[in-house]
Parts: C-alpha cells; sequence; structure tokens
C-alpha cells in the first residue's frame, strides 16, 4: 500500500530529519518502554486498589450470619440469603436454556450448515449481538417474557380468548351437561373453576431474568462451541465417514467428546459474565428488597449485583460496607467459576 | 477348516432410512437453535421500534432532538435527549481518554517488551480486571474513587462524571488492550526486521511500521471500546447520578441515557404509560448508537486491513 516516495528532494528532506544521535534516540526509546510499562502498571494497581479496598471495607461483615439473614433495615442484620438463592435459581435456568441452545447452535453452524447466505446472516447477526448493551436485553426481556408472555399479557388473552370459544363450541354442539363438557371444563379451568389464559413467566419472574440472561449470553456460548469444535481436526470427522458413520454420528460420538472442555469452559465463562449482571435484570424490574426465598420459577427474586446495587445507594456508611461484603462474596463465587474453567481447559483440553 | 466368510444376510446392516430421518430431525432442531439469535434481533428491533412508533404519537420528534430540558417524569414533560446524549458523551469521552493511553501501550507492552514469564502472570490479571462485574466498578468509583477526587478538586460533587468516566476507562482497557494486542501481534516479524535493518531503534520500529501496519485493528478496538462505554450502565448509574444536565460540565451530577432507563425501571411503571415508552425510545437511540459504531468497527477493519502472506 505504501508506494515508497522516490522524488529526490523528499528525500534529502527525510535524510535531514534523520537524528544520527544514537543515545538520544535510546534515551527515547527507554523513556518510551517505560511509558508501556507504566500503562500496564497503572490498570493492575486500580484492580489492586479495588480489591484493597473493597476488602478493607467488607471483610468485617462476612460471616455465617451474612449469608444466612434475609435482608434488612438494620444493618447489622442484614444478610444475603434471598439474593444467594435468587442468583443460584437464576444461574440454573440460564445454564439449562443457554447451555442445549447454544451448544446446538454451534454444532449446527460448524458442522451441518452449508457456507451460504444465510449461514453467513446467523454468524453476522451473533457477532452484531455480542455487541449489544445488556441493558437492551433488559429491554427485550420487560417487552417479551413481562409483558407478553406475563400475567395478562397478549399471549394470556389469546389462550383465553381460545379456551373460552373452545369451551362454547362444545357448548353447542354438546349441550351444557354433557360428560365430554364436564371434562374438557376441568381441562380448561384453574383451581377456582374460573377459565383463565395460560401465563408463562409469571411477569417479573426467575424465569424472566433467566431467558433474559440466556439470550445476552448465548452469542458466547455459540462463539465458545465453534472454536472447541474447529479445533478438532478434520481427519478425525474423514475417518468417521470413511466408517460409515452419518455426519450426526460422528459429531456425537468423536467430535463431541473431544470438544467437550472447551465447551464446558466456554459455558461457565459465560455463566460468569451472567452472573455478574445488573442492568437487565434491574429493568425486567427485579426486585431491590426481598425477604422470603423463591419457591417455583414465577416467584418473584433479587440476585447479588442487584442486593449490591441497594445497598450502594443508600446513603448510610453501614450500608456501603455491607455491598462491599457482598462485593466479596460476588468475588469469590466468580474466582471459583473462573478457576474451574481454566482448570478444566488445562486439565481436560487435549493437543492434536 | 474353512476360513473363507460364508456370506450371511443377518450380519449388520446399515438401516439407512433410520439414518438419514434422524439425521434431518437433528439438522431440524440445532438449525432451529441456530434461529433463536436470529429471533432475539427480530425481537430487540421489534420491540424498540414499536415502544418508539408509539412514544413519537405523544411526543413529537422534533421536540426529542430540540428540548434542552429532560423531564418525562414531570408534569410539564419536555424529551430533549441531548441531555441525555451530553451526559453519555462526558463519561464515555473521558473513558476513552483513559482507556485508549492505557490499552493501546498496555498492548504494546505485552507484544513487544514483556517476556513470556511477565506475560504469563500480566495476561491473566487482565482477563480478572476485564471479568470484574459493573456494579463493583460502581462502588469503588463512588466511595472510593470521587471522595479521593474531592481532596484534590474541592467543587468535584457527590455524584460527578469524572470519577465515572475515569472507572469506566479502566473497565474498557482490557478490551482495547487485547483486541489491539492480537492486532500487534499479527505484524509479521518480517516488517519488524525489516526496521532494523534501516537502522531504526526498537521504538521507531514499533512507532513507525508495526503500529501503522497494525492499525486498522486498533482502531476498530478503540471503536468497539467507545460503544461498550456508551452502553455501559451500573458504574455510570451509581457514580455519576441521576440528574440530568446538558452541558460539558464533568464535575457536577448528571443522567446518561443507561442510567435513565434503570431510574424509571426500578420505580413501578405501568405498561402503555408513557414513562414506558419512553424508555424504549431511549433503549432505540442507544441501540442505534452502538449498532453503527459496531458496523463501523467491522467495515474499518476490513476496508483496511493489511495482509500479509
Amino acid at each position: 500500500m505504501n508506494t515508497p516516495n522516490t522524488s529526490g528532494s523528499s528525500l534529502e528532506s527525510q535524510a535531514a530529519k534523520f537524528e544520527v544521535d544514537i543515545s538520544s534516540r535510546y534515551r527515547t526509546d527507554s523513556i518510551f518502554k517505560t511509558l508501556t510499562w507504566l500503562a500496564i502498571s497503572i490498570a493492575l494497581l486500580v484492580l489492586a486498589t479495588l480489591i484493597v479496598d473493597v476488602l478493607f471495607d467488607g471483610l468485617p461483615f462476612v460471616n455465617w450470619d451474612f449469608l444466612t439473614n434475609f435482608p434488612s433495615r438494620k444493618p447489622e442484620r442484614a444478610g444475603l440469603l434471598s439474593a444467594l438463592a435468587g442468583t443460584i435459581w437464576v444461574m440454573v435456568t440460564v445454564a439449562v436454556i443457554a447451555f442445549p441452545l447454544g451448544v446446538g447452535a454451534g454444532i449446527f453452524l460448524e458442522e451441518f450448515a452449508e457456507d451460504n447466505w444465510f449461514t453467513r446472516a446467523i454468524e453476522i447477526n451473533i457477532n452484531n449481538l455480542a455487541g449489544v448493551p445488556s441493558i437492551i436485553y433488559g429491554l427485550l426481556g420487560l417487552q417479551v417474557f413481562v409483558r407478553v408472555f406475563g400475567p395478562n399479557g397478549w399471549f394470556y388473552e389469546l389462550t383465553l380468548a381460545i379456551k373460552e370459544s373452545v369451551y362454547q363450541l362444545l357448548v353447542e354442539a354438546f349441550g351444557n351437561n354433557s360428560m365430554l363438557l364436564q371434562w374438557v371444563y376441568g381441562l380448561l379451568t384453574d383451581a377456582d373453576g374460573q377459565i383463565t389464559g395460560v401465563d408463562i413467566t409469571g411477569g417479573r419472574s426467575i424465569i424472566t431474568g433467566g431467558l433474559t440472561l440466556a439470550l445476552l449470553v448465548l452469542p458466547i456460548v455459540i462463539v465458545s462451541t465453534r472454536e472447541s469444535l474447529r479445533a478438532v481436526p478434520d481427519s478425525l470427522r474423514l475417518a468417521g465417514f470413511a466408517l460409515g458413520a452419518t455426519r450426526w454420528q460422528v459429531v456425537r460420538d468423536q467430535i463431541m467428546p473431544m470438544a467437550f472442555p472447551g465447551v464446558l469452559t466456554g459455558t461457565i465463562l459465560a455463566l460468569s459474565r451472567a452472573i455478574g449482571e445488573t442492568a437487565p435484570l434491574i429493568t425486567i424490574g427485579a426486585l431491590t428488597f426481598i425477604s422470603f426465598l423463591p419457591e417455583n420459577l414465577q416467584s418473584p427474586f433479587t440476585v447479588l449485583p442487584i442486593q449490591i446495587y441497594n445497598w450502594v445507594s443508600r446513603p448510610q456508611k453501614d450500608f456501603h460496607d455491607l455491598a462491599a461484603g457482598g462485593i466479596i462474596v460476588l468475588l469469590v463465587v466468580l474466582l471459583v467459576m473462573n478457576s474451574t474453567a481454566v482448570l478444566l481447559r488445562n486439565k481436560l483440553q487435549k493437543r492434536f | 477348516m474353512n476360513s473363507e466368510p460364508t456370506r450371511n444376510d443377518s450380519l449388520w446392516q446399515p438401516d439407512r432410512q433410520a439414518s438419514r430421518t434422524s439425521e434431518a430431525i437433528v439438522r431440524t432442531i440445532f438449525g432451529a437453535f441456530a434461529l433463536v439469535s436470529v429471533l432475539t434481533t427480530i425481537g430487540i428491533v421489534g420491540t424498540l421500534i414499536f415502544e418508539m412508533f408509539e412514544f413519537f404519537q405523544e411526543v413529537p420528534f422534533w421536540n426529542f432532538l430540540t428540548d434542552d430540558q429532560w423531564t418525562p417524569l414531570f408534569p410539564t414533560a419536555e424529551f430533549g435527549i441531548f441531555v441525555l446524549i451530553s451526559a453519555t458523551a462526558r463519561t464515555s469521552t473521558i473513558a476513552v481518554a483513559i482507556a485508549l493511553p492505557l490499552g493501546l501501550f498496555a498492548a504494546i507492552f505485552l507484544s513487544e517488551y514483556a517476556g513470556p514469564k511477565t506475560r504469563q502472570i500480566v495476561k491473566p490479571l487482565l482477563e480478572v480486571l476485564a471479568g470484574i462485574p459493573s456494579v463493583v466498578f460502581g462502588y469503588f468509583a463512588l466511595l472510593f474513587v470521587t471522595p479521593l477526587l474531592q481532596s484534590f478538586i474541592p467543587i468535584l460533587q457527590g455524584f460527578n462524571a469524572l470519577s465515572a468516566g475515569l472507572v469506566l476507562g479502566i473497565s474498557i482497557t482490557p478490551l482495547v488492550a487485547s483486541l489491539s494486542e492480537d492486532a500487534i501481534f499479527a505484524v509479521p516479524r518480517s516488517l519488524r526486521d525489516g526496521a532494523y535493518a534501516l537502522g531504526a531503534t526498537k521504538r521507531e520500529a514499533i512507532v513507525s511500521v508495526v503500529l501503522p501496519a497494525a492499525l486498522s485493528g486498533i482502531v476498530s478496538s478503540i471503536i468497539l471500546a467507545v460503544s461498550r462505554a456508551i452502553g455501559e450502565t451500573m458504574i455510570v448509574t451509581l457514580a455519576a447520578g441521576q440528574n440530568p444536565s446538558l452541558g460539558l460540565n464533568p464535575f457536577v451530577p448528571i443522567m446518561t441515557m443507561t442510567a435513565f432507563i434503570v431510574q424509571v425501571s426500578l420505580g413501578d411503571t405501568p405498561a402503555g404509560s408513557l414513562a414506558y415508552k419512553t424508555i424504549f425510545a431511549v433503549g432505540m437511540t442507544l441501540f442505534l448508537l452502538t449498532l453503527v459504531l459496531n458496523i463501523f468497527s467491522f467495515w474499518f477493519v476490513r476496508r483496511f486491513r493489511e495482509k500479509y502472506d
């Protein structure tokens, strides 16, 4: 691209600029090197300061009671129990949804799909999704999972209308007292004998949060699955085909076992991203103060980062220190997850 | 002794039809899974456009662009989106002013100066920094950086763009560093050797040969960092405040686009209310800004990448 400039006058002016004094050039070099060293040191120093600051403020608060108490208006009695439980519920939901979806999509794109416009469109789409701010996923969850599929939402109204018209049709066709009608009526009604629509998510619930975060981390799972599959050499696939196995048999019995450590590592890293997410869950309306444990997927919930946010945003110093305690717990959970991922990567991954 | 294998049809026979069926089933299911990502995009764009449309039924587009106040929750509501954009611009500009030199120099250090041992320690530490949840950075900005800065800058208020921007900058530094390092790493050795052969010192080789060769990757990493800074939520919500103000002053409380969405979401906002529609209009603005930046970044790499083979 850069064609050398050959005109004589320019060469001369370049030559005039040439600094012969090598010792001053080396001095500039060492300053430059110091600057690069300084940059990395500043970044790591901030990391160290952050961790020391959090430990200093929060460590006195981290004890068994802190983990097993509900949040409270009195800082000395406040704990993390509901946030911890909520985080575990949401994370299990995310894993159950994102793992099969992401791995399946990754296998499809890497092993099954032909290289055509459709596949390329999906790839570009996944790249773009990875760059969408997380709070936008919160807006998606709010509209789709809370409003459309939630209580009294569009889907509720639709199913209600369908059920009512089915009931009306049966009444007209078979009369009011037939056995069939009694049986269908039992199927259509809730415990109170009312015909109701179907409320899938229960509104601002664990399943809503889990679905929202699952969509958020899906690109990470897909990309890491594809990378792990790509690392398995083609010779193994060809050997499988030569023995008469179908593509799916090769993937299931030969390729996936090889790629699995990488897939698992990617999934754990995706979950560790999800566990620290605050903004999308606030947007879908997760509660900030909750003093009961979730009972099912449709229960309201809070998670660790939201509890921390709640404590930080209060004016009293004691709550700030509680927040630091919560941060310590969150960071320990993250540390455990990430080191598991690294260990898995190092122990199980085969080199080809 | 007859070693000749006798032909026996009861031996293994492939059930080709079953194979074909299961193959087709798996292919369909996994293809449907891949479509979920497309559905997600459609869901995001559809949701934002639908609610934004509703919003502009009530608020004229012209007011959205030209009002100089942002008071959607007050009785005399005004909807000047540039009040929020000016706040996002303040925190993002400060953040990039921090992340650009730190990330770029860190990338140069890692790829050019650090030995393998140092790399082995420093790279995972940068990954740790990248993995710190944003609410933790928010805590740090509000309760450590702001008090620290206030001892130097007395006029600095408790909530301000400066400390939010500084910490935001630190939080996106690993992104700039790792993407720029990839770009620098991809520059072939022969180019460096050529520079040395012409008598360049190490710094001269880096500044005048390696960095220009890696420029497309570096620029795209910075654009992605800007996009990340614009969409960041918890740091700016916690440390920069919830007080819409137009202007460029980094010392006063401000409200970014993301902080507004959080503020409305924390209250109980019924669907169909104007406030509910407003967060989607703000979300659409945010989405468009980051989308344009992301596309620009991809385009830039493709357009200006130097290929060495």
